[in-house]
């Protein structure tokens, strides 16, 4: 039975309001009055949901000065108290904290209830759940604080803050994550429990996430997250926003930023409205506009970016039951460096050549071709109930991906996009999950997904991508069972059956040329003059599996291993890409008899915590049969000259690294913070390093805090990256006819290795009791150096971002 | 795997509200940019040669067909018109048009191969008075052969003095083995 203490509730809406708190309190008093100061006090802090004991809870009495945890049955004895009232404070690691008054009388038990949410998955309205996310890999996550330090910025940018994530990007603004070395269709992002189906295989296509829309990011590394998906080679990035607590309140927010870089600047605000029967709705939205970035000394053209977005959620949230309706809307224009567009041998050699961009006009806040259009829309549904068997929950969720890519253009197509899709999406689902025992946790699911793409003729482009419709069945039941208090072990299947209709147009020199009618006649729907109609049908299944298991050898002590098999269908562009790809410069050719890749990983991960120390050591291994890459295989002579042409391929890969993420608390006031990450990937049957890993990289931070100084904090961060040594040579020489000379493309060799510093600080200024505005300056690149970096695909034209000031206030209320 | 198939399609009549008639193939993408062909026709007033770049699957794997209709007489002036087409579509589209109405964003360029003793100007300009390159004037000098590339830049930095400071995107880039006898 739970009973609602409303004094105590007044205490979490000052803190995070986002989550709500039943606090039971249960006092047993006892007769017998005493003056002496040795009455004793048993905490006991569990699990609101399911009453399992929350151990390693921290409990501070601020009369005492003492700070103590909960032994394994979540509970501590303090003796020698006084009979009278202690202030204690309880917080556990994926809970919100809780502040409290005791008045003891002799010996008092107290028993604390937290809205645990280590795996609130489902997050909002679905009640915590362990088996969500994976429990023998360890979960790094992005603070809060963090996520609205980087406003201004894209969901990659922020998720570079966790050491082994890196991002790959495409100029100033279109930037990707990369877990482990891995990234794109091998990485999974779900956005408020929605797998985000926005044309991810591209290298260029950002993830279309507002990152204001987000209150909570976290990350699995690997495969171990098979709740998800089974093709998450590199890993799971799962994004949320919170839950909201069952009382009456309104609150919200308004934050706005304005950096000297790009002269733009961002504002977003939200505002949530609860009550105490469990009705909610937040509605957010997102204004964003930058003109064009710089680098240390030049303006970088054409790389404006202007975004409007907003979601709107609303839902019940009861104990045993709830609904909610999600819905957000993604709206970005972005530019691309003008002089970033060269595609023929010659016109490459000359921008590498020039080592800055050909073209660089006065700053503007134009955006012109080449740009991408992206209108992205998500609508989610969902309904949750829970019975003595366990939970069920629920799911239908749609989407929207409408993809324009306009490109330098003549004539009456000067304004038409060069690409023009638009990618649908239905998904159900239906998610159990139970308690067998107090040990024992089963979670199982189905997902039905049906997908069509539509590639816009009206281009007049060839279509990159083809006409298909996609069908997926999946099904995953995943367990854990807790062995004794300090070991758990996790195991999970997971089955994926996947179905295209596809209409391809291929050129008929290219369906020639690869044989395709010898093994492949049975598709052909017409023959056209230079084109041939085919609809290939094709299926894959695939079956991935995870075991770890995790232990806890002290309180201070944390093992994690985790196995994940994995197995990636191959997407859409490796299997139908031909001709030329303009975002990519190079001509493309994809391969229709393409099998599923398979990945096998380890994780290691080693975990030390104490008040002073905390330290993160992550390891993997990872391999991969049937890795699919793309490589240059030839030059071709075309009209415009000489072009690249790569092939997909596939071959065997490995890859292997390792990070650490250390905070050492040197006094009250200073922490010091390292974070380093290196990372190998070779293709093992040619035995060559892969493309686009990760340099090794060091982050050193001071961070200096004083609560007692309006909650300022300063912190000076040095990044150096060093210079990837590890690359396949994709050079080639080309003949230049119009100097007469064979001149050599360096598109491979990878730049130099360079150091940033970097300067944030922030302060809170109280105005009220309920309200608070915060003003932040921030100062990236504060040196001004000028650098490139290796996983920027157009580095061989531009250097990176100059100095960029920027500063900000956050009204909260 | 038929069970899954079957479920699946199955399934899709739940979401067949939303989807089309499968009936329906989509319709083919003429390349309405692509330019196939580049013919120059180089006229004395007694001799006419024509250079010709075909390559009509555009970045498909087969290879262009270059043909130069014979040599040119040395010490001639030859009055010389450069056409582009689009073959992939029916009939042919003729890009010139294209390119007339956008002169500022387009030059043509001449490069005389080492070797080859000849020397190119200008006839056409743009709007603003400088170079476009639809028709150019090629005088031969004494006999002998090398190569002659021709150059359409778009959207190059106008005026400019040659290929070394016109920047912009190489949209044409052949080269023909001229003989001059």
């Amino acid at each position: 039975m739970i009973i609602r203490n409303s004094h105590l509730n007044s205490i979490g809406v000052q803190k995070t309001p986002m989550l709500f708190i039943f606090i039971i309190l249960i006092l047993f008093n006892n007769p017998i009055l005493s003056q002496d100061c040795n009455s004793s006090l048993t905490l006991k802090v569990i699990d609101l949901h399911d009453s399992s004991v929350l151990q390693n809870a921290s409990i501070f009495i601020k009369e005492l000065d003492k700070n103590v945890k909960t032994n394994s049955n979540g509970e501590y004895v303090f003796k020698d108290l006084c009979n009278k009232e202690y202030f204690i404070e309880i917080s556990h690691e994926e809970c919100e904290t809780i502040q409290t008054e005791v008045k003891i009388k002799n010996n008092t038990i107290k028993t604390i209830r937290m809205e645990h949410h280590l795996n609130e998955l489902d997050e909002i309205i679905v009640k915590s759940n362990f088996k969500s996310k994976s429990k023998s890999v360890f979960e790094n996550k992005v603070s809060k604080q963090t996520l609205e330090d980087y406003s201004n910025n894209s969901i990659a940018d922020v998720l570079k803050t966790i050491p082994g994530v890196s991002t790959i990007s495409t100029g100033s603004s279109i930037a990707k994550p990369q877990i482990n070395g891995l990234h794109s269709s091998r990485v999974l992002l779900i956005n408020n429990n929605v797998k985000m189906e926005d044309h991810e295989w591209g290298i260029d296509h950002a993830p279309s996430i507002d990152i204001n829309s987000i209150e909570k990011i976290s990350l699995i590394k690997g495969a171990g997250a098979l709740k998800y998906g089974g093709s998450a080679l590199g890993g799971v990035i799962i994004s949320e926003t919170l839950k909201t607590k069952l009382i009456d309140s309104l609150y919200g927010k308004l934050y706005s930023s304005a950096s000297t870089n790009g002269k733009g600047g961002t504002i977003t605000t939200d505002i949530t409205k609860t009550n105490s029967k469990g009705w909610y709705t937040r509605l957010q939205g997102t204004f964003k506009r930058f003109g064009d970035y710089n680098t240390s000394n030049y303006i970088m053209s054409n790389t404006g970016l202007s975004e409007r977005n907003f979601s709107l959620k609303t839902g019940l949230n009861r104990v045993d039951y709830g609904f909610e309706v999600y819905y957000s809307f993604f709206n970005n224009e972005t530019g691309i460096l003008r002089a970033s567009h060269l595609v023929s041998a010659q016109d490459i050699f000359r921008g590498i050549t020039s080592g800055i961009p050909l073209i660089i006009e006065d700053f503007t806040y134009d955006i012109s071709a080449p740009k991408q259009k992206i209108k992205h829309n998500l609508a989610k549904f969902n309904f949750f109930k829970t019975t003595d068997l366990g939970k069920f929950n629920f799911q239908y969720d749609f989407q929207s991906n409408k993809r324009q890519e306009f490109d330098i253009r003549r004539g009456d197509d000067r304004n038409t996009p060069s690409i023009d899709l638009e990618l649908t999406t239905h998904s159900l689902s239906l998610d159990f999950d139970s308690r067998f025992s107090n040990n024992l946790n089963l979670n199982l699911g189905i997902v039905g997904k049906y997908q069509k793409n539509f590639p816009d003729p009206e281009t007049g482009v060839r279509r990159l991508i083809p006409d298909y419709e996609k069908y997926d069945l999946g099904a995953y039941s995943i367990f854990d069972y807790k062995l004794n208090p300090e070991w758990i072990i996790e195991g999970g299947l997971r089955y994926d059956y996947t179905y295209m209709d596809v209409f391809k147009y291929y050129k008929t020199s290219f369906w020639e040329s690869r044989d395709y009618g010898e093994e492949f006649s049975d598709i052909i729907v017409e023959v056209l003059a230079n084109q041939i109609l085919t609809n290939p049908k094709l299926e894959f299944n695939n079956a991935s599996a995870t075991l770890g298991s995790k232990f806890l050898f002290d309180n201070n002590n944390t093992i994690f291993f985790n196995y994940s098999m994995s197995s990636r269908s191959p997407n859409p562009s490796e299997l139908f890409s031909e001709g030329l790809h303009h975002a990519s410069a190079r001509i493309e050719l994809g391969d229709l008899r393409f099998k599923p890749e398979v990945g096998h990983n380890f994780g290691f991960t080693y975990q030390k915590s104490n008040e002073k120390f905390s330290l993160i050591f992550n390891s993997f291994l990872n391999t991969i049969k049937d890795f699919i890459v793309i490589e240059p295989v030839e030059i071709m002579q075309t009209i415009r000259g000489s072009f690249s042409l790569w092939e997909y391929r596939q071959t065997d890969a490995k890859l292997f690294g390792a990070d650490l993420n250390v905070d050492y608390k040197l006094n009250k006031h200073i922490n010091l913070i390292h974070q380093s990450s290196v990372i190998k990937g070779t293709d093992t049957k040619l035995d060559n390093p892969l493309i686009d890993m990760p340099p090794a990289n060091i982050k050193n931070e001071i961070v200096y805090f004083n609560s007692d100084l309006n909650n300022l904090s300063v912190s000076l961060q040095s990044e150096y990256t060093f210079k990837q040594n590890k690359y396949p040579d994709n050079n080639f020489e080309v003949y230049i006819p119009t100097t007469e000379t064979y001149e050599y493309i360096d598109l491979s060799t990878p730049p130099k290795a360079y150091h940033l510093l970097n300067f944030n600080s922030r302060i809170d200024i109280h105005t009220d009791k309920n309200k608070s505005i915060n003003l932040g300056l921030k100062i990236n690149n504060l040196l001004n150096t000028t650098y490139k970096n290796y996983l920027n695909r157009l580095r061989l034209y531009t250097h990176d971002l100059g100095r960029n000031i920027i500063l900000s206030i956050k009204y909260k209320l | 795997m038929k069970f899954f198939k079957y479920a699946l399609l199955a399934s899709t009549l739940i979401f067949a509200s939303c989807s089309d008639d499968d009936d329906n193939t989509p319709d083919p993408v003429n390349e309405e940019e692509v330019i196939t062909t580049l013919t120059v026709t180089l006229d004395s007033g007694s001799d006419t040669v024509v250079m010709q770049y075909q390559d009509l699957d555009g970045d498909g794997p087969d290879a262009a067909t270059v043909t130069v209709s014979g040599p040119l007489s040395a010490n001639t002036s030859y009055d010389a018109a450069i056409v582009l087409l689009n073959e992939t579509e029916d009939p042919a589209e003729n890009i010139n048009e294209e390119i007339e109405e956008e002169d500022l964003d387009h030059q043509f360029f001449y490069t005389v191969g080492s070797g080859l003793d000849a020397n190119t100007s200008y006839v056409d300009l743009d709007s603003e008075g400088n170079p476009l390159g639809l028709n150019f004037v090629l005088n031969t000098g004494g006999a002998s052969s090398g190569g002659l590339t021709i150059t359409l830049r778009h959207e190059p930095n106008k005026p400019n003095t040659g290929l070394e400071n016109a920047a912009g995107e190489t949209d044409i880039e052949v080269t023909f083995d001229v003989t001059i006898e």
